[in-house]
């Protein structure tokens, strides 16, 4: 990765991947404040945004905390909301799976919407790009966001035991969420998925231990996957 | 603020941790340049969609704060953060007019 047209690659990379600051900044924060409202002491929140580095899924896994879930029901719907990271993973392999393995090592704990986002547009523009300059790009457009995403997330914790119980915080969380749902509606099937998940998790509320969560999740993932058959087919018969 | 088990927490990090970074291995570390079987690709697409909204939905209907009853600012910030969210593709826009919504219907209703 030394050479120049990787390291001007990098910072390619770096300028692309910029503007997301302005979307880790203020995310890190409201984990930071939720993380110690829900009774995490500030090791146990860096500890956590550091490691775990996935916005939705430690939001999710703070919910369900608050709800007194039982700790297995926690991770197995954390990781469901991070699945979407196995599918980042699969579609960049074509592009950096020939990388060294301590690089691959890498950018698996580097891989997040923001990264994926850049680069697999990057990546399709320009077929020719090698390896390395791919690397490069690959690290550069995280290079941004890592180090603020994490001093964000101390801020918000040593800020969030200043925050009086009477600013409605508990429904900070969902607002976020439904806001971050908003965006994701890019196709039919991915509504067909929401709406779907919606009504089963309304039919299954009364489940104990939240497990009806699990049951709208996979309810609503095979809805958008039919979903999305049934739309092939038609376009292939039309 | 309630103070919650550490082992439980720990179990939560260390679980998080090691299962989110399975997850990214996975394809880029250990399939390499194999191609994956389709369905597989196909559900997993769809699983960020269905799992959020079906953790905010029952929060939303019947929220903690009220004691399960219905809220009216709660149920509008939600319906404003959503349809923000899906008209302007912006999150932060969404966050914004939804906790808008709510403190202004809060202090107006209350």
């Amino acid at each position: 990765m030394a050479d120049t047209t990787s390291k001007s690659y990098f910072w390619k990379g770096f300028r692309d991947g910029t503007p997301f600051i302005f979307v880790a900044i203020p995310f890190g924060t409201l984990f930071g404040v939720f993380a110690t409202e829900a009774g995490l002491n500030i090791v146990q929140t860096m500890a956590f945004t550091s490691t775990v580095f996935a916005g939705a899924a430690q939001f999710a896994a703070l919910q369900l905390l608050q709800d007194q879930t039982p700790t297995a029901i926690i991770l197995v719907s954390a990781l469901a909301v991070n699945l979407r990271m196995a599918m980042y993973s699969a579609s960049l392999t074509p592009y950096l799976g020939a990388a060294p393995m301590w690089q691959r090592a890498c950018a698996a704990y580097l891989t997040v919407d923001q990264s994926y986002a850049c680069s697999i547009v990057q990546f399709e523009k320009e077929p020719r790009m090698t390896v390395p300059q791919r690397m490069a790009y690959f690290v550069g457009s995280v290079t941004p966001i890592t180090p603020l995403w994490i001093f964000a997330t101390y801020l918000g914790a040593v800020l969030g035991t200043r925050i009086p119980e009477s600013w409605a915080l508990d429904f900070a969380l969902p607002i976020t969420f439904l806001a971050m749902i908003g965006p994701m509606m890019r196709t039919l099937p991915h509504v067909v998925a929401a709406l779907v998940a919606i009504v089963v998790s309304l039919l299954t509320a009364g489940i104990p231990y939240n497990l009806g969560l699990l049951i709208a999740g996979c309810a609503g993932m095979m809805a958008g996957a039919q979903a999305e058959l049934f739309a092939e087919r038609r376009k292939a018969t039309s | 603020m309630t103070p919650v088990d550490p082992v439980t927490i720990w179990s939560i990090i260390i679980g998080l941790a090691i299962g989110s970074y399975s997850l990214r291995f996975v394809f880029i570390g250990l399939v390499g340049d194999r191609p994956m079987p389709p369905w597989l690709l196909r559900h997993l697409r769809y699983t960020a969609v269905a799992i959020l909204p079906a953790l905010i939905a029952p929060l939303v209907v019947w929220p903690t704060a009220t004691e399960g009853q219905p809220d009216i600012p709660r149920m509008a910030a939600a319906a404003v953060a959503l349809s923000v969210g899906v008209i302007t593709k912006n999150v932060l826009a969404a966050i914004f007019c939804g906790a808008a919504t709510l403190y202004g219907l809060l202090y107006l209703l209350g």
